[in-house]
């Protein structure tokens, strides 16, 4: 086969195939991003640091428990979600009325100091956590060697992200959810605990992000800033998809993610800035993002 | 009663200060500066604050007419807040020695600070050899590493045992440039080959894509140069791809012993790596990282904690020796004139160019069976004796060698 842009094919389907690995994460990361956005507005910048939370607990749970990855990825969702819950009770309620920039301030200082108590206990060097016995080893797939973990990674985020759009688009809870947002009043006149559906929206967000940080924690290393390191990113991938739109978010971030992997191979020092450019020139061209709506 | 109570205690504190002038004493600041918050935190950070009290304390400072005094900061690794701070110290705060300064940025900053205002700048995190050549200080010493050594060390053994082509993976900032230089020219100076490198930047998260680009550049040995969580993730994914299955091997060009706890010995066995101290090599340095790790929340030294040990003592030799911390150029004349002797690094000296010279070490990283606990993670491969460790002085470019 003749070569594309003097890489050889095979390589190139490779760095497509990485592409859409690293974009399952930010799909799944902009994806919580969004439907908190989406239903609370607020722009909940802690979101690296409950990702960050969730690969600590998984291995917490590992360490000090025995308790192994499979159950982690359901343990651990639910735990940091809960405690998403307890700083929408205690602190977040109070801001919905606000400009979005107080809720983004919040946020910011709460993922400030997780980080700092996390930092302060386990050191800035990461822990290790390994790949779960069954998936282990890798396929030749020809062109490359596929670790058989990533390919999880990209099945399990693309049946969650799927799932997480059909209950918010095309179920009555989410029919709920969204009436909710739009007039709260009215929806709670029909007898729905509005404040309650809400509480559990951030939970449900929150523990999106610590259900990426399990996913995640086999791959990179569980440090207390490998979610600062992602977040701007992944704010970027929201932009571009236009804040709370659902798919748009998923759509945004695997195809970012394949964008990003293929500057990798053509200019590698501009891979950290490629997705910033793309986000510049969106913002220029389409305000609202690629598939938000002008509200 | 409280006020009676401060009263006392304000008596007691003003007796102190006026007996202090009597005993002819000699006041030493020492400002550690160094990354307290991001990468390099564990490495370096409080663990070298720690460090330099320790040689305070055990060179006996106070019992020799010095006292002592300490203040830290974090440089945020930006170049900027580095060279402020040091300027602060210096102008404001009446700092004499400043130590440690990971981030090879920062540190020529500070370098350059120093050197204006004519007080001592002990380097022991940063690693670019630039700092021995073409900006080198009367006022500095570079004491633990360098890229020169590292590159010298890991770079000729591997070419050595059979390792004669290369790819190199390069964090893409001034360290990262001067570390694949380095070690390229000693890879061609054995006779190896360079068939490629990629530069990723600084803090990539994901480094699979340029693992395949080195992968298919059948290389027989990947060259890591970048340091902290950049070395780390490359590392750990590398293993996940099945590079060293396949028959390539991995050189980390930086790799601090709190990089091998943070992989774990099942992905970061069989590593090798150039450090200048480990703290399982003499019952002196057992006994010294056994202190050490008690008072750092069992993180155990590294080789740039060492050598804040280890160049603190020698600062304090000196400045007993000068009685005074005013002149930074004539202390560390009297370092550079005065043979380095202490339980961490043994014997050595420093050259007109600032250079500290010592052995250097090749070390293994142990597989899970062999390690017989906790940070017990290195075994030694070779001696690399001080007279082959480190750049000839001739060819560092040193405006302070040959006047």
């Amino acid at each position: 086969m003749p070569d594309i842009f003097g890489i050889p094919p095979q390589a190139l389907f490779g760095q497509l195939l990485l592409g859409l690995i690293n974009g399952a994460f930010y799909a799944l990361l902009s994806l919580g991003l969004a439907v908190i956005f989406g239903l609370l507005n607020i722009i909940n910048f802690t979101h690296g640091a409950q990702y960050m939370m969730g690969a600590f607990v998984a291995w917490m749970l590992l360490n000090w428990l025995g308790v192994g990855y499979w159950w982690a990825l359901l343990i651990v969702p639910v735990t940091v979600g809960l405690t998403g819950i307890l700083i929408e009770r205690t602190m977040l309620h109070r801001l919905y009325k606000l400009d979005h920039l107080y809720g983004l301030l919040l946020t910011f200082g709460i993922a400030l100091i997780i980080q700092g108590v996390f930092r302060n206990q386990f050191g800035s060097s990461g822990l290790p956590y390994g790949i779960p016995a069954q998936l282990r080893g890798g396929t030749d797939l020809g062109f490359m060697f596929m670790p058989n973990y990533r390919g999880w990674v990209v099945v399990v985020s693309l049946v969650v992200c799927l799932a997480t759009w059909f209950v918010i688009e095309k179920t009555k809870l989410g029919s709920y959810l969204r009436a909710a947002t739009e007039n709260p009043a009215l929806v709670q006149s029909f007898g729905i605990n509005v404040p309650r559906m809400i509480t559990l929206t951030y939970g449900f967000g929150v523990g999106l992000a610590a259900f990426t940080g399990v996913l995640a924690a086999p791959i990179y290393q569980v440090s207390p800033l490998m979610g600062a390191d992602l977040i701007i990113i992944v704010f970027a991938v929201v932009v571009i998809g236009g804040m709370g739109s659902i798919m748009g978010s998923i759509l945004t971030g695997f195809g970012l993610g394949i964008i990003e992997g293929l500057t990798k191979v053509f200019y590698p020092e501009a891979s950290s800035t490629v997705i910033f450019v793309i986000m510049v020139i969106v913002l220029l061209i389409k305000p609202a993002g690629l598939f938000g709506r002008a509200r | 009663m409280k006020t009676l109570k401060s009263a006392l205690l304000g008596a007691v504190a003003l007796a102190a200060v006026a007996a202090a002038p009597a005993m002819a004493q000699t006041n030493v600041k020492i400002g550690v500066l160094s990354d307290m918050s991001s990468l390099y935190t564990d490495l370096a950070g409080a663990g070298s604050v720690l460090a330099a009290r320790m040689a305070a304390d055990d060179f006996g400072a106070a019992a020799k007419g010095i006292r002592v005094e300490f203040v830290s900061a974090d440089h945020q690794n930006k170049a900027d807040v580095g060279s402020n701070i040091a300027r602060q110290w210096y102008d404001r705060d009446g700092v004499d020695m400043i130590v440690d300064v990971p981030n090879s940025g920062v540190a020529l900053a500070v370098n350059g600070v120093t050197r204006e205002k004519n007080k001592v700048f002990l380097v022991s995190g940063a690693a670019t050899s630039a700092l021995t050549g073409e900006q080198c200080s009367p006022n500095t010493v570079h004491w633990t590493y360098d890229t020169w050594a590292l590159a010298n060390g890991t770079g000729k053994a591997i070419v050595q045992t059979g390792g004669d082509t290369w790819f190199f993976l390069t964090a893409d900032y001034a360290f990262g440039h001067q570390l694949e230089a380095d070690t390229t020219n000693v890879v061609k100076a054995m006779g190896g080959r360079v068939l490629g490198g990629v530069r990723a930047p600084l803090n990539t998260n994901d480094f699979s894509s340029f693992l395949l680009q080195a992968q298919s550049s059948r290389a027989k040995i990947i060259g890591l140069a970048n340091a902290g969580g950049d070395t780390v993730n490359s590392i750990k994914q590398a293993a996940e791809f099945g590079i060293v299955r396949r028959g390539q091997s991995l050189a980390g060009l930086l790799v601090f012993l709190t990089d091998v706890h943070g992989l774990g010995l099942e992905t970061a066995q069989g590593l090798i790596m150039t450090e200048a101290f480990y703290w399982d090599q003499s019952d002196a340095s057992r006994a010294f990282a056994k202190r050490f790790a008690a008072a750092n929340k069992g993180i155990h030294p590294t080789m740039v904690h060492a050598g804040v040990y280890s160049s603190v003592t020698h600062y304090l030799k000196a400045i007993e020796a000068t009685k005074s911390a005013a002149d930074g150029k004539a202390v560390v004349e009297k370092m550079k004139a005065t043979p380095t002797d202490d339980p961490l690094f043994g014997k050595g000296e420093i050259r007109k160019d600032g250079r500290k010279i010592h052995d250097m070490y090749l070390f293994e990283v142990k597989k899970p069976s062999e390690s017989k606990g906790a940070w017990d993670y290195y075994k030694t491969r070779a001696t690399i004796p001080a007279a082959q460790a480190f750049r000839p002085l001739n060819e560092g470019k040193c405006p302070l060698v040959g006047g």
